[in-house]
Formats: C-alpha cells, structure tokens, sequence
C-alpha cells in the first residue's frame, strides 16, 4: 500500500518525498488540472527538475491532468499530455472520457490513472475504462462505505487508491455543478471549486461575512473561527433553521481504519492537498508514513496514535475529522 | 420547427399513485419522448421495475418514445444489480447516467448518454457515439456556445438534447441532505424526501433561493428557462428539447413549448410561463456566465 502525497511546487514535492512520500502527484501551470490556483503548480522545467529529484530518491512523480477540456481548451490538455509524456512521469491521471481515448493512440506507453474526478465508484464503470483505455489504477470518489471499497477492491483488477487524508468533498467528484452555479467556475470547467477570485469578506454589524460572487455562505460570530467559504460549507436556511446544511468544514482522516484498507487490498492511499504549502505536506506525509509502516508492521496490533491525529487535526479544514463515507453513519 | 420535446424522469420522489396518475395524463401531452425511472436514489422504490415497464408499455403505445433512464451514482452491489436489469431489458432504449450502463449495454446497444455523463469535447463525443449512443444530452453547465460548437461536429446519427426547462441537476452526494436537515440518518431516512414534491428549499441567511435540496441531489434553486432560446435551438438543428417534471404545471410548461416550436405563440410566452415559476428562473450556464444568473 504506498502513499501518494500532494505538490503543488517544488518545495511541496521535496516535503512530500524527503517525509517518505513513495509518489508524488504534481499538475501544470496551465489550468489543466483541478488545483488550477494562481501560484500553484509546474512549468516544463520545474516538473523535470521535480521528477529528478523524487526518481534519485525512489519515489515516482504523477501528473494530473483531470479537467473536462472543452473544445477551445483542447489543444492545450494535449499539449500537456505528450509533455507529460516527454518528460517522462510515471503516470497522468484522467478524467476526461475524451481525452483517455486520445492519450491511448499517441502514447500507448503511457501509465493511465483513472482521476477521481471521472466519477467510477462502481466495478462497472471501471471495467468500461480498463477494457477501453487500459487504465491501471482508478482513484475512488469520496462516497463509498468501506464495505462498497471492499467489493470494488475485489471485483477488479486495476489498482484501487482511496484518499485518506484531507478536504472532503461531500459530493461525487466530477458531477459537481455548485461552484459554477454560483460563479461560472467548476472544476469540470476550469479546475477550481469556490474560486479566490469570488470570495469577499465583510465585516458588518451582525458580524463577519463571507461571500461568493455576492452570496452569502456564512456569517460568524465574534470570536468565531471563520473557514474558506466553499460552497458546500456554508451555513444555510433550510425550515426555518440555520445550519450547515450541506457539510461542515471537516476533513478526512482515515488513520483508524488502515488495517481494513490493506487487508482489503488497496493499492495506495492519496492525500488531499496541492494547494497546501510544504509544511502541510511535510507533517502530512511523515505521520502517514510513520503509521502505513506501523500498520505493514503489526497489523492486528495497529491503532492510530494519539499524537498522529493531534497532528493531523491541527493542519485540518475546521480542525476536526471524520472517516467520511467510508463508515456508515455518515451515510 | 422540427424540434421534438422530451420529458425528463421525475427527479423527486412522489407516491406510487401520482406517479401513474402523472404518466396516465403525460399520453395525452404534447411531448415525443418520455424518460422513466429513478435516477436519484436507489433507495426509493416507489414503484418495482415490473411496474415502471407497465408504465413504458402503455406510453409507447399512444406513440411516445420511451427511454428507461438510470441511476447517477451507483454504491451498492444492488445498484449494479438494477442498472443490470434496466439494461438487459430488450424492449427500450436506456439512458445512461454512468459509464457503468454503457458498459453493461452490450456494445451498439442503441443508448442515450444522459446529462450526467460528462460530455465536454468532440473526442468524447465520438467514443460515446462508437460506443451506441444516438443522443447526447448536453451537460447542465456548458455555455450554449459550447454545446452549440460540438452540436455542429457531433458524429452521424447523434441527436443533441438540451435541457431547457427546470430545476438543474447540480450535484450528487452519498449523503442525504433531506435526512440532515431532519437530523436523521440516512440509514433511517424514513423517506423524509416524500413529503418534498418539489424539493426542500435552501435558502441564504438574506433569504436567496439558493438550492434545492432533493435527497442526495443538490438543484438549483430556481428553475432554468431557456423559452427564449428556443428559435435558436431549432435554427441550429438541435433535435431534442429537454423539461423536467414538477409537482405542478409540467402539462402548461410542454404547451407553452410546444407552442413555441409550432409558432403558434408570440412575445408574450414567457408571461404565460411565469405563474409556474413565480421565484423567478436562472439562464446563466447557457450565456457563459455564472448558471444562478438570469438576464
């Protein structure tokens, strides 16, 4: 089971291999995948120099590359797949039906990771992208219970990464419509989910206020920690009560259940997070290290260590975390 | 205009008796195509795959075409199991809301790549068209100079469906948000979403409409209208026009329609649409902008 660690620039990238990362996953600096952020992400250069670095040390550099291009953006994705092929890295990870059925013909070499972005949370929709495409690996959404991971684990033949770690989206990734309802800006669209670019913070007499393209997702109390106002975070109106009425601001911490994951035959396990400075990466990847080995180590013996979760809730969205779908009474 | 109407699958979740009593009327409705089934949530089951053939048998034979649609998000081994069903049966044609039907229909399995396949590109295009499709359905959030670009390079025998009146599809979630909002859990939803015939509405705390909440879907709040898109629509050649099912008006919204396309109405349509959408509409996605936008 190996762990795959954010980087959304190099100094990210030598955090997440120096902390024992076993893969780093990286995009490009052209709004071709869905960490599409002002400062964020690889030229051609950086990238070689990226994969250099992590190769010398035994680690192996993804590329992401999982929008929805349109038809004016598609020169550009494939311009960014025969570089990612160019500069060789160990694999680019998908979404786009359209763009899986191009990478195959120019680079039949190519390792194909299916994105969590294409929306396969069922053996089915996996087997249509293996048998076409020959993707490798698929990377789940962030909606199935542990025992639904356990049936797709055993009903394909592709490798299966589970995220472990990070911001939650609480819907299904790749069928979210929410950021562009409100903005114009998806992560289908444009690799971005409630832009920077949109929010606006107010302060007013019944207290701070966030918007998004002038809609109010939340208003806080004094003295109240204030999150980034993504969508599906916000407190909102629903029968008369006020409440977060989508998700709170949580993340994923999957520590607790490692042992089922590796029993079952996860492959490998990502962490949420190219957005994320190197310090966020370096704590993240060393205690996810430190507890796979833990785990590998003595299974039927493993707990998640308190100090690893006080680790990883002082760098989480809302400082707090949740097993997410993955167990059931989230569900 | 030779544009056809099409009515979506009833996205919320209504009693046994409405639903065939809604179907009963929908053969006299001025619409050609009638999608069928549950698309939201495998939970509910209303009615059993037996009935909901009943239900297409009687529609196709007062000359609809009808199309079994499926689920968007499929979990369980039981999902799969239905999606099985509705795709090996041999009598209608299925709307895929996953890759999971294209890979069950059996390969040139005539099929109807539904709104939540993410169709963005001409490549895609045609590996859908490869694969059996014989109609797209435009994703909610393409711009109309998008969906009109790969409507003019679509393959041969693709017909382009666009959805232009009702609450959009935004999102889908393992979670019930109707559950949450009854602080419930799912497992114990007790099938609080019975008693939303048109969702629950999510408003801002300045009392903006924002969403509609529909179980594990997310809507917009406000219905799209693109009435007066319509010419243009036709002008282009785009063959399937898409409505979906509200609790109330759904017979007045296809007439006005279909009274558009027939020419038989003028400036004053959108004023005999409006007391069926007395919130107001969104036009945003199609005009580029953000989809919550109305101009």
């Amino acid at each position: 089971m190996e762990l795959v660690c954010p980087a959304g620039s190099f100094p990210a990238l030598r955090a997440a291999v120096d902390h024992g990362a076993d893969a780093v996953y990286i995009g490009f600096r052209d709004g071709t995948n869905a960490r599409n952020f002002p400062g964020l992400n690889f030229d051609e250069m950086e990238a070689r120099r990226g994969i250099r670095y992590a190769r010398d040390r035994g680690a192996r550099v993804f590329l992401a590359l999982n929008i929805y291009p349109q038809p004016a953006g598609w020169k550009r994705a494939t311009r960014a797949l025969h570089l990612a092929a160019d500069i060789g890295v160990d694999a680019v990870i998908l979404a786009d039906p359209g763009l899986l059925r191009y990478a195959a013909r120019p680079h039949p070499e190519l390792r194909l990771h299916l994105s969590v972005q294409a929306s396969a949370t069922n053996r089915q929709a996996i087997a249509f992208y293996r048998e076409r495409f020959g993707i490798r690996r698929v990377v789940l959404p962030r909606v199935l219970a542990l025992n639904q991971v356990q049936q797709v684990v055993a009903a394909t033949d592709v490798e299966v990464e589970v995220f472990a770690f990070g911001s939650l989206c609480v819907m299904v990734e790749g069928r979210c419509a929410l950021s562009s309802y409100v903005t114009g800006e998806s992560p289908n669209t444009c690799g971005v989910c409630s832009p920077a670019h949109a929010v606006r913070w107010e302060e007013t007499s019944q207290g701070r206020q966030s918007r998004l393209n002038g809609v109010l997702i939340d208003r806080y109390r004094p003295g109240e920690s204030a999150g980034y106002p993504t969508l599906c975070k916000g407190r909102y109106q629903v029968d008369e009560q006020i409440f977060h009425a989508i998700e709170e601001p949580i993340s994923l911490n999957a520590l607790p259940i490692l042992p089922q994951l590796l029993r079952m035959g996860v492959a490998a396990l990502k962490v949420e997070g190219r957005q994320r400075g190197p310090a966020y990466v370096a704590q993240v990847t060393r205690v996810l290290r430190a507890a796979i080995d833990a785990c590998k180590t003595n299974p039927t013996g493993f707990s998640a260590r308190a100090d690893w979760i006080a680790t990883l809730d002082r760098v989480s969205e809302g400082q707090t975390h949740t097993l997410g779908a993955l167990h059931r009474p989230w569900q | 205009m030779a544009a056809k109407l099409a009515l979506a699958p009833i996205p919320y979740f209504w009693p046994k008796e409405q639903i065939c009593g809604f179907y009963e009327q929908v053969a006299s409705w001025p619409v050609e195509i009638v999608y069928l089934g549950e698309t939201i949530c495998a939970k509910r089951r209303a009615l059993s795959f037996e009935q909901w053939l009943e239900i297409a048998q009687q529609l196709a034979q007062t000359g609809k075409e009808v199309v079994l649609s499926t689920l968007a998000l499929l979990e369980a081994g039981s999902d799969i199991a239905m999606l099985n069903r509705i795709c090996s049966n041999r009598q209608f044609a299925v709307e895929a809301n996953d890759m999971a039907a294209t890979q069950l229909l059996a390969r040139g399995t005539p099929f109807v790549s539904g709104p939540h396949i993410n169709v963005y590109n001409e490549e895609t295009l045609a590996l859908l068209a490869e694969e059996g499709a014989y109609r797209w359905v435009a994703p909610i959030e393409l711009s109309g100079a998008t969906i009109s670009h790969l409507h003019a390079r679509r393959p041969a025998g693709l017909e382009t469906e666009i959805y232009v009146f009702g609450r959009l599809p935004l999102a889908f979630s393992a979670r019930c948000f109707t559950a949450r909002a009854h602080n419930v859990a799912k497992d114990q939803c007790a099938f609080r979403c019975a008693d939303y015939p048109d969702g629950l509405p999510l408003w801002t705390q300045e009392q903006h409409r924002l969403f509609t909440i529909n179980g594990v879907q997310l809507q917009s709040g406000l219905p799209c209208n693109l009435l007066d898109k319509v010419r243009d629509l036709v002008s282009i050649g785009v063959e399937v026009l898409r409505i979906s099912p509200q609790s109330q008006g759904t017979e007045q919204i296809l007439g006005i329609f279909r009274a558009v396309l027939d020419g038989k109405i003028d400036g004053d349509a959108q004023a005999i649409l409006s007391p069926w959408a007395p919130q107001g509409y969104c036009n945003g996605f199609w005009n580029g902008d953000a989809g919550m936008v109305w101009r």
